[in-house]
Formats: C-alpha cells, structure tokens, sequence
C-alpha cells in the first residue's frame, strides 16, 4: 500500500517527484520564482541519476515551450513549469501547442504579472492565457496538485489537448502538508505509454510538415473543433476521475471537475480556485457553528468549466460570491464573467465579483467574513478586498 | 488524393501546398479573348504566380493562345497590362458563389 504513504514534502519537490513517476522523457524549463524549486528538483533527479528523462535548461520560456513543443510532436511525453512573465512570454508558443493538438503538461506557479513588479501569488497568469485552448486544473492542496498531475497527462494524451495544472505560488510551491506520491507502479496501471496516433509524429520513416497553411478554407472548421473537443473534455474529466479513484483510493473533488463544500442549504455561496479554498472552508465551519448557512464551491477544472454541476450547485443559493486573485482589468474578476456566464438565466442570485489576494496579500479569515457580508448588498462593482 | 487539414490529422506531407487553391483571394479576374491572342507568351513571363499557359489549341486563324488557370490567379492584371494585342481583359469577380 505504497500508495497511502505520506511523506512531508515541499509542494514543489511533490510535483517534481510525481512529474518524473509519470514517466515524461523530455523536461525542458527556464527558471522563475515562485516555480524554480520544482525545476531545480527535476534536475538534480536527474544528475543524480535517479531519473532517465532529457532535462534542457532552455534560454528563455520561449524556448522552453518551443523545446516541449518539438518534443512532443516527436511522439515522447514532455513536461514544462513556469508562471508570471515566464508564461505570458510562452504565449505565443501555448496557442501554437493547442492549436497543433500536442499533450504537453506544463505546470503554472501563480504568480502576479508586472508592472509593478511582484513576485509573490495572484491568478493573473494562467487566466490571462485562458483562450489559448488548453485545459486548466486548479489545486487547493499538495495532494490535489499532485494528483491532477497524473490525471493531466492521461487527460491530454486520450483527447490530445494541452493541459496547465495551476498551483498557487509560494503557497502551494513552498510550503510542506503530508503528501502521498503514487508509484511509478502504479501510475503505469492508469497511465498507458504514450502512443501518439499515426501521422501525429515527427518520424524520419513518414515526414509529414505540422502546423502548416490552413486556408479560410479550413482554419476555421479546426478552431471550432478545438473549442467543441475542450467543451467534450468535461465527460473524459469525470471518467478519468472515477478511474482515478478507483486505482488510487482517493479523488480528486468529487468529480475531478468541481467540489461542493456544504453547499446542498446553503444560503450563501462562494465560488473559488486554488489554495484560498482552504481559508474558505475554515470560516464556513466557524460560520457553520453559529448556524450561517454558507457553503464553497471550490473550481478544479477551470478549462472546461463544469457549466453543468456549478448550476446544480448554486441552483439554491440566495447570494452568489464569486471569490477571484484576478481581474479582467475595467470588468471584473475572470472567474466571476464565467461563472456569470454558466449560470445566466438558470440561477436565481446575483452573481458578484470579489477581488482577493492580488500580489500575495495574505487573505484572511475576516476578508473572507467580510465578503460573506457584503454579498448581501448585491452591489453591481466589482468589491476589491484587501483588508 | 486531396489532402487537407482537419481535426484529426493537423499534418501534411511536404510539398502539397499545391492543394490549396488561393483563386478566392482575388476581385477582378482575367478574361482572354482567345481570337485576338497571338500566343507570344508575355503574359506567362510577367504573371507573379506562373499560371498563364498556353491552352495547346489553335485560334480560326491557326494560333495558339493562352488561358489562365483561375484556381490561383490572384487578379493583379500584370498580364492585361502586359498584353501587347490586348487581348485580356480584368472583369469584376464578385459573388464567385
């Protein structure tokens, strides 16, 4: 029962161990704060000769990108972490892996975006790249994180899409919770080697060209193709997930999707992504004692978002609080437009936008009572709360 | 056999750009006057996308003339200028549907 092992580890050497039991054959990263650790792991796993992976310390994140990119299109599990400017300078090369349908996993550090420039944990990153058609998964602790790792890359190779596991910076990347890491073993019993179908694979043998020309013809056609399969992804989310728990003894929320926490009478409920989901929970329980009706639902898979089950559980809820470390800067948190757009004429309360945490201000267990206040204003501003 | 990009095969092999036709691109077309072309091949030397060619039949008074092949001719008119009978002419290709 390996499997039940926990050890105290570091978020960062917990994902760098996961990420090398999966079996990736090419990491290639530049390395950011508050992601380094993770990088700095792979690699000495792989001096020390722990680890039969290529590691390339690539010039820029670019390049790191660029190198996955190839890589994968050459038929070999890849890997790729970064966050911060380091993402949003992978752009381009993120919408180029989508758009050629690679199964690259990269994992994001949230980190805030300059200027000014800040190092520390907001979700302006990831959610700025939101349109580039790749999945993002959001975890809440250590074990999530980890386990969103191995169902990412069976995710990506079934439906040959992209996936970013999102993990919050410093939060989640530098702080140490018992954690248990599946065995190489064992993940190999849910996931297969990867076998990119024929004429996907950059091979001397057949030489096809990738990502060439498409014509107003055709380009179109495919686009709407990659948004129908990430809209499909939902389905192979919830089965995976089910496969998941039963090969590893535990799941992932309850559907891989969403995590209802006391939401079936609650009154009030907040909508939330990431490690914030842990504070929310501990004042929702102190709430819980003196008989407020306040629940979570905690959002995993942000790309495809689960329209369907965040309906069904806000379906009761007189106040909607949507809780954000972003924001569509002259709108309102990213999180609440899509929740906003999920729920549009199927949930009775107003969905609110709350901003949080931006920049790594600590969020406290009074801003979140604060916000559980506020809702009931059903102020149409967006609520920055930062004290 | 037509190869094309879709969803389940986003590559191609080397050298089949050829199946993209690129006519759609353009607003006037080229219309020869097959009588009062001479077939001196100006045309074929001044088209930018080398699809004016000779036809390989014969006018009523016995020349060969040319045509174009419309699936990449892009309707710049460099061989209506060109044409020293002119003998081409750029029509409006609007509404091609």
């Amino acid at each position: 029962m390996d499997n039940f092992k926990k050890e105290i580890l570091e978020g960062s050497d917990a994902v760098a161990r996961v990420v090398k039991n999966c079996g990736v054959d090419v990491v290639a990263a530049y390395p950011i704060t508050p992601q380094t650790h993770i990088v700095e792991e792979l690699e000495k796993l792989k001096a020390q000769g722990d680890a039969k992976y290529e590691y390339l310390r690539a010039e820029s994140e670019f390049a790191a990108a660029s190198i996955v990119l190839g890589a994968s299109a050459s038929g070999v599990r890849t890997y790729s972490a970064t966050c911060s400017q380091g993402l949003l300078l992978m752009t381009e090369v993120l919408f180029t892996i989508a758009g050629l349908r690679l199964p690259v996993v990269i994992t994001c550090a949230n980190r805030a975006v300059s200027a000014p420039i800040n190092i520390w944990n907001d979700q302006q990153d990831s959610l700025t790249i939101r349109d580039s058609g790749w999945l993002m998964f959001y975890a809440e602790t250590l074990q999530e994180a980890v386990d969103l790792h191995v169902l990412a890359y069976k995710l990506a190779e079934n439906l040959r899409l992209p996936v970013m596991v999102n993990m919050d910076g410093y939060i989640l990347t530098h702080s140490y919770e018992p954690v248990a890491i599946p065995s190489e073993a064992l993940i190999k019993k849910f996931l297969p080697k990867y076998n990119p179908i024929d004429n996907q694979m950059l091979t001397v043998k057949n030489p096809r060209s990738f990502g060439c020309f498409a014509t107003p013809e055709t380009y179109m056609e495919i686009r709407q193709d990659l948004h129908n399969d990430i809209l499909t992804a939902e389905e192979e989310i919830k089965k995976l997930g089910a496969e998941f728990k039963k090969i590893f003894g535990r799941s992932i929320g309850q559907s891989a999707l969403i995590e209802e926490y006391l939401t079936k009478d609650a009154e009030t409920i907040l909508v939330a992504m990431g490690s914030v989901c842990g504070t929310i929970k501990a004042v929702i329980d102190n709430l819980r004692k003196s008989g407020k009706k306040v629940g979570l639902v905690k959002i995993i898979s942000y790309r495809p978002l689960p329209e369907k089950e965040l309906v069904t559980a806000l379906d009761k809820a007189k106040y909607v609080a949507v809780v954000d470390k972003s924001i569509s800067l002259g709108r309102e948190g990213i999180l609440a437009g899509n929740v906003r757009k999920a729920s549009e004429s199927k949930v009775k309360a107003k969905i609110q936008s709350f901003v949080v945490g931006l920049g790594g201000r600590d969020v406290s267990e009074k801003m979140i009572e604060k916000i559980i206040t506020l809702v009931k204003e059903k102020n149409n501003k967006v609520t920055f709360v930062g004290k | 056999m037509k190869e094309a990009l879709r969803k389940n095969d986003l590559s191609v092999k080397p050298g089949t750009t050829a199946i993209y036709k690129t006519g759609a691109w353009r607003t006037y077309k080229p219309v020869v006057d097959h009588e009062i072309c001479i077939g001196c091949d100006m045309c074929n030397k001044v088209c930018p996308e080398g699809i004016c060619f000779s036809a390989g039949q014969k006018n009523s008074k016995g020349r060969i003339f040319y045509d174009h092949d419309l699936d990449y001719c892009k309707g710049c008119g460099l061989c209506a200028k060109e044409c020293p009978v002119k003998a081409i002419t750029m029509v409006r290709d609007y509404n091609k549907e």
